[in-house]
């Protein structure tokens, strides 16, 4: 059985099957559609949907009703998440969870507010002062806008943290068909309540999360953006402070493999290793099923955590005979900056890159193959 | 204050910590009355949240044992709020500066505006004390300050009257020498509406040398700006947090979101993608119609793919709908060169010159008669003429009835599948379809 239905629609129902109850954004093409069923679902959950009068006050919302009880998610596009900045730094030193939604269009600036772009994933990883990982999830089809939200969800909940779904304009706004069975659905944590009188944080062994301490209990919870210790005290003892920053830095960056999605197509014997992710990676898809009927050979690998970076499934994708890359993305090369660390000179690494606010072709990608990836 | 019982209770509020104010700073007296609000209100410390904003004035929740969020600069008022909707039973009490008022003034507007139930105490001393005394939203005209050497030239922003103009339910001004201040705060928590006390203080760090302030000038400053003090607004309306509950009650336990699936009752014969533009005009209903030609594929085993595009005016220009039918999952929805085309309108023309242009012999065009500018391309043109439609057409039904001509023409979909799409929703809209479907087919 298949539906007729959008990527917006898919992330609501995503988050609203996590268990989310809390959401605020601000009108911004193409994310109005999700605010727009938010307003309308969440009440049936006895949920809050609110529209903000502005991007920070949204994501702020969404931040002071997490540390109340709820499970946020705000939704956005490129000039949102421009005023987002701050205080995802906030939900990083505070140790938020919290699900944002990065409908991507082509920017920078006002840009194209109803043309695709995907420019938005470097910034999503150093959006903030300070430079500490965050991660970030990209769906490359209606279906993973579902199981991706899920996902995001139970992230944020596990390492509590902002979490990104880096979207974009075509995938939420062009209707598609899905078949309900692609719709997975991962599982999503439940909050754990913190056990009474216990400290809210906790650096050692540096990466463990306790539960968030969330007020309305029967114990006071302090929290503070400022450096802090486990009590959410203000400190400057660089011990301490060195131990928190360490903390926020290996909690999501010694867990990338409990992190890690992608999806690895090889072909045995393939040459050419294609990279993609969101909606390039359905161009990306067409091109393999295409070139592969006729004779040629290619591996292809959909990332879906782009952050942090799946480096050990990208040097499995790397191996076995692989002497190419070609990373294709609707911007200037942003993830094969990623690839090329990552490869380290050990293979070739070539992009596909449009910012034209039109899609890659099934096209493009084909026209990459070599004499050796066709000949037979 | 000297009363043994009430400083045991006030303890329960504040902790054992010195204050780390400057001498003679005015948030020492506040916060002390804070804490007699608190003592006489009883609230359980843990049911209140003391949300505090950026400088001096952000040090202030670490100094009570309630339960405190310390943010950003200005945003004080967006978690608080935040925190008001997700618990509404919660006591929330903002502490921010006149440094917040500015930077953070879109919020307070808003926050006035949804009368939302949070008692914001503005520490308000004329200048930001904690970075070196520069000039804020509330500096007087003249005044000295580390960035107006010369004087101010900006005018104070009068706070109380721009909350009270928009929305607030309590308004009240008044210093940190006041005595029945405390009273004051314990008020405005029990309003349980947007409560603001704008309290003059004295900086004695930075305004105060500068400016030659005392408590005495603080006074006489209220006649300089005509300015009032004491109890300026009360109004009922309703608190946000409650309004919204009440509002949505109703929603409650409604059923989710699920996914509509569409099973397939036709049997297709298309054995390639095909790749079909409505070009029409906004309002038209162009996308309504392709939505249907999307839902008939899927009734016939297919899939389909709609991308739309109008211009954010959406009741004027153009409206174009490009469709994808294949018998195969749709990985990719971007442009191709279309296999037909219906163009039902000037407007839509104007918009799809190129891929007119690209079409080729065997390619089909589908429009209609009139069209001002000539549609130039080497596709076979068919016209269909809406006013040949055995009724006279309202004009939101000619998109749907050229469409199903031209489908019934390209033969891509099996018969009937069209009209059990356009008939699936039980509507007047459907009735509507039905009638229109049975005029396309004459």
């Amino acid at each position: 059985m298949r539906e007729f239905t959008d990527g917006s629609t898919a992330i609501v129902r995503g988050a609203l099957d996590a268990g989310c109850t809390f959401f605020a954004g601000y009108p911004i093409t193409p994310a109005s559609p999700i605010l727009m069923q938010m307003m309308r679902e969440l009440p049936k959950v006895g949920g809050v949907a609110v529209q903000g009068e502005d991007e920070i006050a949204s994501i702020g919302m969404c931040i002071g009703a997490t540390l109340a009880g709820a499970r946020a998610m705000t939704a956005t596009s490129g000039p949102g998440l421009s005023l987002y900045s701050e205080n995802i730094g906030l939900a990083i030193i505070g140790e938020v969870p919290l699900v944002i939604v990065d409908v991507q269009r082509l920017g920078p600036a006002t840009g194209g507010a109803t043309t695709v772009g995907q420019g938005d994933v470097q910034f999503a990883r150093w959006g903030t002062a300070g430079g500490y990982p965050i991660v970030a999830l990209a769906p490359s089809s209606v279906a993973e806008c579902y199981s991706l939200t899920r996902r995001a969800f139970d992230l944020a909940e596990r390492f509590r943290c902002p979490v990104f779904i880096l979207s974009d304009k075509e995938l939420n706004m062009t209707t598609t068909t899905v078949d309900v069975a692609a719709y997975e659905a991962p599982a999503v944590r439940t909050r754990t309540q913190l056990p009474a009188h216990q400290k809210p944080y906790r650096y050692l062994p540096a990466g463990e999360v306790p539960p968030l301490a969330q007020y309305g209990g029967g114990e006071t919870v302090r929290f503070t953006g400022s450096t802090h210790d486990e009590r959410a005290i203000i400190t400057k003892a660089p011990a301490k402070v060195a131990q928190l920053n360490e903390h926020l830095r290996a909690k999501i960056e010694a867990h990338v493999d409990e992190i890690e999605m992608v999806v690895h197509d090889a072909q045995p014997g393939a040459r050419t290793l294609w990279v993609s992710y969101g909606v390039t990676a359905g161009a990306m898809r067409a091109a393999a099923a295409e070139v592969r009927s006729t004779g040629a050979k290619v591996s292809t690998l959909t990332v879906q955590s782009l952050w942090p970076v799946p480096e050990r499934a990208i040097h499995t994708a790397l191996a076995n005979g692989i002497t190419r890359v070609v990373v294709a993305e609707l911007n200037h090369g942003q993830y094969r900056r990623e690839i090329e660390r990552v490869a380290a000179g050990t293979v070739e690494v070539a992009g596909i890159h449009r910012v034209d606010g039109e899609l890659i072709t099934p096209g493009q990608f084909i026209e990459t193959l070599q004499t050796a990836d066709v000949a037979r | 204050m000297s009363d043994p019982t009430t400083i045991s209770t006030l303890a329960h509020y504040r902790n054992e910590t010195p204050y780390p104010f400057c001498p003679g700073c005015g948030h020492h007296a506040i916060l002390d009355q804070l804490g007699a609000a608190l003592s006489c209100l009883q609230i359980d410390p843990a049911k209140v949240v003391l949300v505090s904003d950026i400088g001096c004035a952000g040090l202030s929740d670490q100094y009570f044992s309630t339960s405190a969020f310390h943010g950003l600069h200005g945003r004080s008022l967006t978690y608080a709020t935040g925190i008001k909707l997700a618990r509404p039973d919660l006591k929330v009490i903002v502490i921010m500066g006149d440094g917040g008022t500015g930077i953070g003034g879109a919020h307070l507007l808003n926050a006035a505006r949804r009368n939302i139930g949070l008692t914001v105490l503005v520490f308000n001393n004329f200048n930001f004390g904690m970075t070196g005394g520069q000039h804020s939203t509330t500096t007087p005209t003249g005044a000295i300050t580390s960035t107006t050497p010369g004087g101010n030239l900006e005018r104070p922003l009068d706070i109380c009257a721009t909350v009270a103009a928009n929305g607030a339910g309590y308004v009240w001004r008044g210093t940190s020498f006041d005595h029945d201040l405390s009273e004051r705060i314990a008020e405005a928590v029990r309003a349980e509406c947007f409560a603001l006390l704008d309290i003059w203080e004295l900086c004695t760090a930075y305004y105060v040398p500068k400016n030659k302030a005392s408590k005495k000038t603080l006074t006489l400053l209220l006649d300089q700006l005509d300015l009032k003090a004491g109890l300026l607004h009360r109004a009922e309306y309703p608190e946000y947090a409650a309004a919204y509950r009440e509002a949505t009650a109703p929603l409650l336990g409604k059923p989710l979101p699920s996914p509509e699936p569409i099973a397939a009752r036709f049997a297709a014969t298309l054995e390639r993608p095909f790749h079909l533009v409505i070009a029409g005009a906004a309002g038209g209903k162009v996308r309504s119609s392709a939505r249907l030609v999307g839902e008939a594929a899927l009734l016939s085993g297919l899939w389909a793919a709609q991308r739309d595009d109008y211009p954010i005016t959406v009741k004027t220009g153009h409206s174009i709908a490009e469709l994808v039918l294949s018998p195969r999952e749709i990985h990719f929805t971007g442009a191709a060169r279309p296999d037909a085309m219906i163009v039902l309108s000037q407007e839509g023309l104007g918009k799809v010159g190129a891929q007119l242009a690209a079409m080729e012999a065997g390619d089909r065009v589908f429009t209609v008669p009139d069209l001002v500018d000539p549609v130039m391309t080497r596709a076979q043109i068919t016209i269909i003429d809406p006013k040949a439609a055995p009724s006279k057409l309202a004009p939101g039904r000619v998109s749907l009835y050229c469409v199903a001509r031209a489908l019934r023409d390209l033969g891509i979909l099996p018969d009937g599948a069209l009209e059990a799409a356009a008939t699936r929703r039980a509507s007047e809209l459907s009735r509507e379809n039905a009638e229109t479907m049975r005029w396309a087919s004459v």
